[in-house]
């Protein structure tokens, strides 16, 4: 039978790092970026978010940490170094005008190799006398949902059983969809991303536009790497765990036809296609599991093929994406 | 960067064409500061010596016969993939799909391997495995670029998504193939019979491989340079209307570019599992498919330039994996040093299509 109560909280909890990946992407995008370094991004927005914690543990030790500073910490960390991500790629693409597919790409070559090598390094080089990263104390922080929901029964695992990165990922989605929709700042950026020149010429600072949405768009995404590692992994890191989950954010923003709201339900479909093969019976025929796995995959491309088949103009990416603007070079 | 008139500091200006030697001075000076960049951190990490950390990528490259081979292999199985991709990149394909083509061509050959293993005389095996490998290759290769010749879908993304669907497809075969049941892989095919596995000439395991990526190298040399499709790609990438125009068919060409891009990714996986691995795993292109889009663009698509930028990154990423073992520090240190190196690399190219010159305070720009 389909357990469908277990279902959802897992698919949800599987969904929320590709909601963050893909909100920041969707922002970087509408800008004209096309950032194919999120991957690297959100591993190390994870691993900074483990070295912080990592190294408040140590030394306060783990029963003696302030609850708001054991969260605090990370994030602050996981902010600073997916914001120095960012810039690297704004520095690169924007500033010396470098072909966003190639800087992405070694972004994510930089950013994966970074988060394994301090993940599988980070006791050697302190030179601690731990023989695992397992931040359960801070994570137990990050992981704690409302005290009352397990008394709810069904309606409070589905709900309520998520520790609070889960529900900044939603408002942060739909915040960041109210932002491009309805604000003048929105109106601009958008602007920014369908036709720089036209927007040069209106007065909107390109430059500036591009760096604000792809560094905080990269904020946001390395929140997705945090969420991993602190509460679906209970602080435990391992290495190349959080896996392709970052291509899949990109793969999302499309899916959703860059629009974050619409990202909060598609994200939950991605996880649970992600984790449905768990829970589809095949007996003793382990090999069919890996062809379910493939599924988000071939959703992604059914619905990539439609939307450019359809070829409705709301639906099209940002016009200007992927190409740099040179004022000069109109 | 602002002075008091609100004037940017700096004035960008567009070089005029830069002598080839400028270009590839400014490149080296890039990679010269991207290595002191590399040994400070090393070195803060490490707290060895930045001398000794030079010696050892050296050794690690070069140290031992053995090694200088599996150099040569890497490297020629690296400029195979970029091969691959560049005729696609100069149409302005962005076919990130390399390690897809290439699991599907190594699966294919496995697949006659296995299946066809002792039902065929050797020679005919070899023929077919070479023919199915290319074939499924070109097949991966030809489903994005045909939804982009018809509408226009996006080629980064599909052939992304694509390598995933290939990795799984391999993973359910690797279970269904595995040798002992419940092993989770499938080991070392035909190892008995040696039936399938691309000639060993003189003794050189890796030989073939490097003789045939050679020869592939100048072919694609010719094929952009030299003949008609050559051109027709070319302009394509730069301006599909003006090949519309003068009555190139767009289309015909996308699909025709992609297909030949994945048979030889197809040829990459052949000679991985046909020729040194006699295996096939989920990882066997071990990211080749984008460290190619990373080579091809840094030798701006020339098919002999990108005999040098190959060796540069395989020299690097065998150097960094020597370190990481002889001080003990975890594998993926490679990657750091490599994205380091890139990163100032991509940067330079800045610098060879722009100057830069700092504007004079006080003085009225005319």
């Amino acid at each position: 039978m389909f357990d469908l109560i277990s279902f959802i909280p897992r698919a949800v909890v599987q969904s929320i790092p590709l909601l963050y990946g893909s909100t920041g992407e969707t922002l970087t995008e509408k800008s004209g970026n096309l950032n194919l370094g999120i991957p690297g991004i959100m591993y190390v927005g994870g691993i900074c978010g483990v070295i912080g914690a990592f190294f408040y543990e140590q030394s306060v030790g783990p029963q003696a940490i302030h609850p708001i500073l054991a969260v605090l910490i990370p994030l602050l960390c996981t902010l600073a170094g997916s914001l120095c991500m960012g810039l690297i790629y704004c520095f690169l693409t924007v500033t010396l005008r470098a072909n966003q597919n190639v800087t992405g790409l070694a972004l994510t070559t930089f950013g994966v190799g970074f988060g394994n090598f301090f993940g599988g390094s980070l006791i050697k080089l302190t030179g601690s006398e731990v023989p695992s990263i397992a931040l359960s104390a801070t994570s137990s922080y990050f992981s704690k949902s409302l005290p009352f929901a397990s008394k709810l029964g069904w309606f409070g695992k589905i709900f309520l059983s998520y520790g609070f990165l889960a529900y900044l990922a939603i408002a942060i989605a739909f915040a960041t969809s109210y932002f491009l929709k309805h604000t003048r700042k929105g109106l601009q950026l958008r602007a920014v991303g369908e036709s720089p020149a036209t927007a040069d010429a209106a007065g909107v600072n390109i430059t500036r536009y591009k760096y604000m949405a792809t560094c905080i768009g990269s904020m946001i995404a390395g929140l997705g790497g945090l969420y991993y590692v602190m509460d679906y992994a209970c602080g435990v890191w391992s290495n190349d765990a959080f896996g392709d989950r970052g291509w899949l954010a990109i793969a999302l923003v499309i899916f959703t036809i860059w629009r974050p709201n619409v990202g909060v339900l598609a994200s939950m479909l991605f996880g649970g296609l992600y984790i449905l093969y768990l829970y589809i019976p095949t007996g003793t025929n382990l090999s069919v599991k890996e062809l379910y796995k493939m599924l988000p995959y071939i959703v992604t491309i059914i619905v990539l093929v439609i939307t450019s088949m359809r070829n409705k103009r709301e639906d099209q990416p940002p016009a200007s994406l992927g190409t740099p603007y040179f004022r000069e070079e109109r | 960067m602002h002075n008091q008139k609100g004037m940017p500091l700096f004035h960008i200006t567009k070089r005029k064409a830069l002598p080839w030697y400028g270009a590839w001075l400014i490149r080296g000076a890039a990679i010269l500061m991207a290595l002191v960049v590399c040994a400070v951190v090393t070195t803060a990490l490490t707290g060895e010596n930045p001398i000794e950390i030079y010696k050892t990528i050296w050794k690690g490259a070069f140290g031992t016969q053995r090694k200088i081979w599996i150099l040569g292999q890497n490297i020629a199985i690296l400029l195979c993939v970029s091969l691959a991709v560049t005729p696609a990149f100069k149409m302005h394909f962005w076919n990130v799909g390399g390690e897809g083509q290439i699991l599907i061509g190594g699966l294919a050959t496995a697949a006659c391997m296995i299946l066809l293993g002792d039902k065929l005389p050797n020679w005919l095996l070899i023929l077919t495995m070479v023919a199915a490998s290319c074939l499924a290759g070109a097949i991966w290769g030809a489903i994005p670029a045909f939804f982009k010749a018809k509408w226009n879908t996006n080629e980064t993304l599909f052939t992304l998504m694509m390598n995933y669907v290939a990795t799984q497809l391999v993973a359910f075969f690797v279970i269904l193939w595995e040798v002992p049941k419940g092993a989770g892989k499938i080991g070392i095919i035909n190892q008995s019979t040696e039936a399938g596995w691309l000639p060993v000439i003189g003794g050189y395991k890796y030989l073939l491989n490097i003789l045939v990526v050679a020869v592939i190298t100048i072919l694609m040399h010719f094929y952009l340079s030299r003949s008609k499709h050559g051109y027709e790609i070319a302009v394509v990438g730069e301006s599909e209307r003006t090949a519309r125009y003068i009555g190139i068919k767009v289309e015909k060409v996308i699909i025709r570019t992609m297909i030949l891009s994945g048979a030889i990714c197809g040829i990459a996986g052949l000679l991985l599992v046909g020729g040194t691995d006699h295996t096939i795993t989920t990882t066997i292109s071990g990211g080749r498919g984008f460290t190619a889009v990373m080579v091809s663009w840094l030798a701006k698509f020339n098919p002999l330039i990108m005999v040098f930028t190959s060796f540069l990154l395989v020299f690097l990423s065998r150097g960094a994996s020597e370190i990481s073992t002889s001080f003990g520090l975890n594998h993926s240190f490679g990657d750091i040093l490599t994205g380091i190196i890139l990163f100032f690399i991509i940067g330079s190219e800045f610098f060879i299509s722009y100057k830069l010159s700092i504007r004079k305070s006080g003085k009225k720009e005319a």
